[in-house]
């Protein structure tokens, strides 16, 4: 029998997710693209994880006697709520999945610089996530994310090495990426694409990279000496033994409190993206949001000494962190009033990312607000380590980094996977979750001012009220974020082809099929103007 | 309906006034802000709707005087705000007046172990007059804890191995919550109490009924025992005997040490001085120190007697 030499007709053409096929087609891929995805599933679960840890929290502070779970139980759940959202889903989420598809495909490379590398740091974030798992499966945690000393490191009963592991191998893939990052934005760019050609997305990224690389490593270390302080005693926080508790609170914090930025950074480059497509327009003040990335990112550098101002630390430490953090507020401001005026004169449509990137506005200039209060001496002696920080904190990671992420994952779903989302639900669910978030976390503010301490699993009747009401919202919100997952799901089987660019952006990314051919670009791309270039010149040349 | 939902809690101190009138005021910046933001969108996204698919705005680059403008008057307000909180801050967080009324404080997972100087003791009640400033000596017997009254709008972390205070002067008699602010452990969210501001006169007859407790001796006269007790007087004697320094008159002085520094001898110094002799030894004495540190063999309640003793022998107040 001879085999007949017949060429098969090719249904469709080559591209990235159809090139191999099998577990170990994806597993050992180089693919910055198929790496994405790869985080992408994993932030999913981790999100999802944490996200039942919320609810149990919420549903327990519905009353106010611990009535659903236990103190110790309750404890280990708001520790492993705030370790999983924040290293295993807000710190990653939009680096290693919107970044990792977007930062080649923007700048005209056909990889990162290092693709091994970049495979490698995913199986190092996979090593972490499952150490921490580990600890919440052999019972939890139950210091706070914070892992504040002596209670963490000579007091706790519960998992803190398995975690304080976790959490130190998860910080490699961290260190790895903004590398990585760091290596392709300044060796890749296609020719024609100077500094200030770039998306301002790739800024961002440039900006976060720099925090992940200089901060990680202190937060590494803290935790390194947490483990060798609870296994050895070696005195360094405890004070019986000559070491200083406030030690660990400087260090935690020199790369906690960039580490938000880490989160809202890259937020921030998405939107973006997001309001000069719907809007059709060139972005206001290219220069003054690029550079107040990067005056973000030097700026979250100094500023990790107003998490310690009721600490007992020096009042005039307290007085030079308090004036810097004040400062931080500026380039923020500079990039809230420059999306604002983007929108003058343009051409305005309200696709679901654009409802996103508008909700992220919102939430953000809350979340940002709400932080002047915070860096003021004396009113955050008041508000301090209550739950107006936990809602300000949620206003900008949550509200921020999620709306942000959300909006770009509906702009970029269509390049992704080649499919397109039901555009009803994708607006509905903007809505709902902006509605949820704010019916869960503005009562929040007024609770805190009101004086309920943060991480109470019992609290005085008197703020039960608020407490319902913020309950409620999260119940809206949970619903919020299950209803993305669904149609998502959905259309990668069901949902109609997408075409090369759905929304007529500007940008290399879309220059290239739907899903992206395995190196990203035939040719290598030369650029010959700005981005964000929608003007009626350019919309002729395109016609044309 | 108010009552039943309140956005302020009460103001039982003389700051809680001056820290509510700040926030008043970055209330209402935010909500101005906020509200041009919403405003602007708004306004802009409903008049400025794309209208056909083909449509091309004009371009508009961006502008120096606006990006100027919207740098320079946030710059402005947030240095208002700041030195506005800062000289609040330093009032709150600066030493106490030297009239106040000294009281000490123990954390302990879980509960708080009050001493007042005239020798009453409490557990997660704090019994003060109103009108008077009153100053909170505190330490830890385990791990940070934090006392914070939101009805006075005052908190200070709680640290082990140092004290940390805070003072505050109610302005009305009546019962005020206080709370744990630091997570701290299990019963984390249990640990807290009750301020009692009492009137001046019915403080002195609580005082005088016992309280709490009816002391049999001030915190001094415990301190003193206990002084005896420890035979820390066989050594600190003010005949020419001495091994270690005269402590008459030493509180709040300043102290020169044998490597050629001078500090002040406040709680902290005779606190580290107790626990680690070898520390900072006074001019003078042999160094290293002939005596033994107290380091775990005394709590942190008998630390403040003695030096609620060292204090009553005289010196500075401070």
């Amino acid at each position: 029998m001879s085999t007949p030499l017949v060429e098969l007709p090719r249904t469709s053409r080559v591209n990235y997710l159809n090139v191999s096929y099998g577990i170990r087609s994806w597993l050992f891929t180089t693919d910055h693209k198929r790496i994405a995805l790869l985080y992408l599933a994993s932030v999913t679960l981790f999100f999802f994880l944490g996200g039942f840890f919320a609810v149990l929290i919420r549903l327990e502070l519905m009353t106010p006697q611990g009535d659903l779970v236990q103190s110790e139980t309750y404890n280990r759940l708001f520790t492993m709520h705030g370790v999983i959202m924040i290293f295993f889903f807000l710190i990653p989420a939009i680096p290693a999945v919107l970044g990792n598809f977007l930062v080649p495909l923007m700048i005209g490379a056909r990889d990162l610089a290092f693709p091994r590398l970049n495979l490698l740091s995913w199986y190092i974030y996979t090593l972490g996530g499952l150490f921490t798992l580990a600890a919440t499966v052999f019972g939890g945690v139950d210091t706070g994310w914070t892992f504040y000393t002596p209670y963490s490191s000579t007091y706790s009963n519960s998992n803190v090495m398995l975690t304080a592991v976790g959490i130190f191998i998860t910080g490699f893939s961290s260190i790895l990426t903004g590398l990585n990052f760091l290596v392709t934005i300044h060796k890749m760019r296609a020719p024609g694409m100077t500094w200030f050609r770039l998306p301002l997305f790739i800024w961002a990224h440039y900006a976060t990279s720099i925090i992940m690389i200089l901060g990680t490593p202190v937060v590494a270390i803290a935790i390194l000496l947490v483990g060798l302080e609870r296994l050895f005693h070696i005195g360094i926080f405890d004070p019986k033994l000559g070491g200083d508790p406030l030690l660990f609170q400087h260090l935690f914090w020199f790369y906690s409190h960039p580490a938000v930025y880490i989160m809202i950074l890259p937020a921030m480059g998405v939107i973006n993206e997001l309001i000069t497509c719907f809007s059709r327009r060139r972005i206001f003040g290219y220069s003054f949001i690029a550079f107040s990335s990067i005056a973000i990112a030097v700026l979250g550098f100094l500023v990790w000494g107003h998490h310690m101002f009721t600490s007992g630390q020096s009042i005039y430490a307290g007085m030079v962190f308090s004036v810097l953090t004040m400062l931080v507020a500026i380039p923020s401001a500079v990039k809230v009033f420059n999306w604002t005026a983007t929108l003058y004169k343009g051409s305005v449509s309200y696709q679901a990312p654009m409802l996103y990137a508008l909700g992220f506005i919102g939430l953000f200039t809350i979340g940002g607000l709400t932080g002047i209060f915070l860096a003021t001496l004396a009113v955050d002696v008041h508000v301090h380590d209550t739950y107006f920080v936990v809602a300000h904190f949620h206003y900008i990671m949550v509200g921020g980094t999620i709306m942000a992420y959300l909006g770009g994952l509906h702009y970029w779903w269509p390049k992704m996977t080649g499919k397109i989302y039901p555009e009803g639900w994708a607006r509905f669910a903007a809505l709902v979750i902006f509605v949820g978030f704010n019916l869960t976390f503005f009562p929040q503010f007024i609770l805190g001012y009101l004086g309920m301490p943060r991480r109470y699993h019992v609290y005085p009747e008197e703020f039960q009220v608020l407490n319902v009401m913020s309950s409620a919202g999260a119940s809206i919100l949970g619903v919020g974020y299950l209803i993305p997952m669904i149609y998502f799901i959905w259309s990668l089987r069901y949902g109609p082809k997408a075409p090369e660019n759905p929304w007529g952006a500007k940008g290399l990314e879309w220059l290239v099929p739907s899903p992206p051919p395995p190196h990203n670009f035939d040719v290598t791309p030369v650029v010959t103007g700005e981005p964000y270039d929608y003007t009626p010149e350019s919309e002729e040349a395109h016609a044309r | 309906m108010w009552e039943n939902f309140p956005l302020l809690p009460k103001r039982a101190s003389s700051f809680a006034p001056e820290v509510d009138a700040l926030y008043g005021f970055l209330v209402g910046v935010s909500l101005f802000f906020i509200a041009l933001i919403f405003l602007l969108i708004t306004v802009f996204a409903i008049k400025y709707r794309r209208r056909s698919e083909a449509e091309v705005p004009p371009p508009v680059r961006g502008s120096l005087a606006l990006e100027i403008t919207w740098i320079v008057i946030p710059l402005g307000i947030v240095l208002v705000v700041f030195g506005w909180g800062a000289v609040l801050y330093f009032k709150m967080y600066g030493p106490a007046p030297k009239e106040a009324l000294e009281v000490y404080v123990v954390g302990k997972q879980w509960m708080w172990h009050i001493q007042h100087p005239t020798g009453q003791r409490e557990i997660n009640e704090l019994h003060v007059p109103a009108g008077r400033p009153i100053k909170l000596t505190m330490a830890t017997e385990d791990v940070i804890h934090s006392f914070y009254i939101p009805d006075f709008r005052v908190k200070k972390d709680v640290v082990p191995g140092r004290y940390t205070t805070l003072w505050f002067e109610a302005t009305q008699p009546g019962r005020y919550r206080f709370f744990c602010a630091e997570y701290c452990g299990t019963k984390h969210s249990e640990m807290g109490g009750w301020v009692i501001v009492m009137d001046p006169v019915e403080y002195q007859n609580w005082l005088g009924s016992g309280g709490a407790s009816a002391p049999t001796e001030s915190l001094a006269q415990a301190g003193e025992r206990l002084f005896q007790q420890l035979a820390c007087h066989t050594c600190h004697r003010e005949d020419t005997q001495e091994l270690g320094p005269s402590l008459r008159g030493l509180f709040g002085r300043s102290v020169r040490l044998a490597d050629g520094r001078t500090v002040v001898a406040d709680e902290a110094y005779l606190r580290e001085s107790i626990l680690n002799p070898d520390a900072k030894i006074v001019a003078g004495f042999s160094s290293p120190s002939v005596m033994p540190t107290y380091q775990g063999q005394i709590t942190e309640e008998q630390l403040l007697q003695l030096v609620a003793y060292l204090k009553s022998l005289g010196g500075e107040q401070r």
